[in-house]
């Protein structure tokens, strides 16, 4: 069967009746929650991963992915209509976006953000269908080096090739690993960390570890700040719609975006920050309106955002082919999966092709459903930016525990979601980056086991690691990512490093 | 992403010396239980306590890194913190945990609501709490009812839902 047959197959499981519900509630949920102010895609998913428990896989699944989607699309009207963005890989469109809509052009500036959207969403959905097959084939040829890696690389663009200091970075990644040694060794069943506490048996919940530190540490951080007025909202002026010159100004920055976005999310190599943040760049070289930008450019707001929401796209190429997260969103919703059991990978397509395919059918359908919903019904998305802060931050950290409680209602757990939110809140005053830990408490197990299997087949050979061009040239790679940054910085280049962080993607 | 200001500095910085204190200690921790685990190694020479001795040495040397930082670079302004609203959230979320088996998962989510609003200013417990308790009590509804999620309840909930 080609991709295309498969593509069919699972428009047909994604368009029937109850699974279409489920998308959109998924995407209704997603878009609500993300556009809350400080609420970033990897939270909405994080607060709403409870509302998908009592379902069946394919169900949650959807809906999942419909929330992932309306988030990022949610976080876009935050930041064109607040100067603070919701979500970081927004930061760039608030550059532009907030500019048009101080100067009355709001409407255009979210019709742009929601078109492109749309476009780059539904291309690279498409380009996931297309490359998943493949990176498939490559990834049965991967052995336990191979996969090993990969993930060194995931570790070392998650925490030290960006943002404004790769100690913090590594910091932030080794108390992730350090907290994934807690509990029973998947290998050997020796307990780890445990000290006979048995609800630590199971070691932390990745949940747990990322409502707590994103939920729990912004509410913390967001109370402790002195003087921290409440944001103007800006209303918008005129129809949400685009004219002729806007049409002609926005297209090839969506197209631009999308192809700079998807690579950048298909690779291990960072987020949605990146691509945004590399897409402006361009968008500022390309257009004929340089003069405009920072005062209001429809390029500014069209390009990032395409480029935003590909990359979203792009990272589930990694997290469904190789069951391999490489953002926090992607950390998350990989718990999501093996909630069910499910262990995205290669043998996935194999096991529940209908799933699969069902879930990225499913996505172009909820593309659709959100341009609906974000260009006639935006007016209504805009009322939630009013709501007070004390109800939204009362309503987030009960949705927070809500979470917490639904999985084990035991001290012990609502314990650990009380002391990650205050270490989240004191990572966040002294500039430490939380994404890190939370793919470090993922990925940090999933990298012991490939490790020791690898040393197990070479029997204790470390050269083995090196072995093939595939892993050589990987690890290779890693190392690149880890000193080429840091000469950047020494050399004083760092602002530029520092610019491309983000808190959450 | 913050944007740090770095005044002329000359003390040593104090938070990253305590950040380095906590690493080692957390380093120190993990070695000594890595090191106390019988060696399983097998084929693979590395066992389970292996990797715990690996990550703790990093941790170790990432604390010696802020050691040296604290002296080099000095210390970093940090925005001034209020912590009256960190008590109040703090407070809600422990009183949530105390309050959820023995009053249920309304009352004790209702506390926490209301002692959040008051940290962001909202002091008016007689107002937010009952809307707490009531909004608690809805969200108990759909997720415990509707989606099947198994949240405690407490008088409240048997009283209208019944068991």
């Amino acid at each position: 069967m080609t991709t295309f047959d498969f593509l069919l197959q699972g428009l047909a499981v994604a368009l029937d009746p109850m699974i279409l519900m489920y998308a959109l509630i998924g995407v209704t949920l997603g878009t609500a929650v993300g556009v809350l102010p400080g609420i970033g895609p990897a939270l909405t998913v994080a607060l709403l991963l409870p509302v998908t428990y009592g379902l069946d896989p394919a169900g949650s699944l959807i809906m999942f992915a419909g929330i992932y989607y309306g988030g990022m699309y949610g976080g876009s009207t935050t930041s064109i209509l607040l100067n603070t963005p919701g979500e970081s890989a927004s930061i760039v469109t608030a550059l532009e976006g907030n500019k048009m809509a101080r100067a009355g052009r709001g409407g255009a500036a979210l019709a742009t953000a929601a078109i492109g959207s749309f476009v780059a969403g539904l291309l690279a959905t498409l380009a996931l269908a297309f490359l998943a097959p493949h990176v498939v084939k490559l990834a049965l040829i991967f052995g336990p080096r191979e996969y090993f890696a990969l993930m060194m690389l995931a570790f070392v663009t998650v925490s030290a090739a960006f943002g404004d200091s790769a100690l913090r970075g590594l910091t932030s990644l080794f108390i992730g690993l350090g907290l994934a040694l807690i509990g029973i060794d998947g290998l050997t069943g020796q307990a780890r960390l445990s000290f006979d506490v048995p609800q630590l048996l199971d070691g932390i919940e990745v949940t747990t570890l990322a409502v707590a530190m994103f939920a729990v540490g912004e509410a913390l951080f967001v109370a402790a700040q002195i003087g921290g007025a409440e944001d103007k909202v800006h209303a918008i002026k005129g129809a949400v719609a685009m004219t002729r010159e806007d049409w002609r100004r926005s297209w090839k920055p969506w197209l631009r975006g999308t192809a700079i976005g998807f690579p950048i999310g298909a690779m291990p190599a960072g987020g949605a920050d990146i691509a945004s943040f590399l897409s402006y760049g361009t968008e500022k070289r390309f257009s004929g309106h340089a003069d405009e930008f920072g005062h209001g450019a429809i390029e500014g707001v069209a390009g990032p955002e395409a480029a935003n929401n590909a990359a979203a796209a792009g990272t589930l190429v990694p997290l469904l082919t190789l069951g391999l997260p490489t953002t926090a969103t992607a950390a998350i919703m990989l718990a999501g999966f093996q909630q069910f059991g499910l262990q995205p990978g290669p043998l996935l397509f194999v096991t529940s092709p209908d799933l699969v395919w069902g879930l990225i059918a499913s996505l172009l359908i909820a593309n659709v459903m959100l341009l609906v919903l974000n260009l006639p019904l935006i007016r209504l998305w805009v009322k939630l930016l009013t709501i007070p802060r004390h109800w939204l931050y009362a309503g987030i950290l009960l949705f927070a525990t809500l979470g917490t409680i639904g999985l084990n209602p035991s001290p012990v757990e609502l314990g650990m979601l009380i002391i990650f939110g205050v270490m989240g809140y004191l990572m966040r005053v002294y500039g430490y980056p939380i994404a890190p830990v939370v793919v470090g408490l993922i990925l940090g197990p999933m990298a012991e086991q490939q490790l020791r299997r690898a040393l197990s087949i070479a029997q204790g050979d470390w050269a083995t690691l090196v072995s093939t061009p595939v892993s050589a040239g990987i690890l290779a790679l890693a190392v690149v990512a880890l000193v080429v940054p840091a000469l950047m910085r020494l050399r004083g280049r760092g602002a530029v490093l520092a610019q491309m962080a983000g808190d959450e993607d | 992403m913050t944007t740090r200001f770095n005044a002329i500095q000359r003390r040593p910085d104090g938070a990253a010396l305590i950040v380095a204190v906590v690493l080692a200690g957390f380093g120190a921790l993990l070695i000594t239980q890595g090191a106390a685990i019988p060696d399983k190694g097998g084929y693979a020479g590395i066992g389970s306590g292996d990797t715990l001795i690996f990550v703790g040495a990093g941790l170790v040397l990432l604390a010696l890194a802020h050691g040296v930082k604290a002296f080099v670079t000095g210390a970093e302004a940090v925005p001034g913190q209020r912590v009256a609203p960190l008590l109040f959230i703090v407070g809600g979320l422990l009183c949530q945990l105390v309050l959820l088996h023995p009053l249920g998962f309304s009352v004790a989510s209702g506390v926490l609501f209301a002692l959040t609003a008051a940290a962001f200013g909202k002091r008016n417990v007689a107002l937010t709490l009952p809307i707490g308790i009531v909004f608690a009590f809805a969200v108990y509804g759909i997720f415990d009812r509707v989606l099947q999620l198994n949240l405690p309840g407490g008088f409240v909930e048997h009283l209208i839902y019944g068991g």
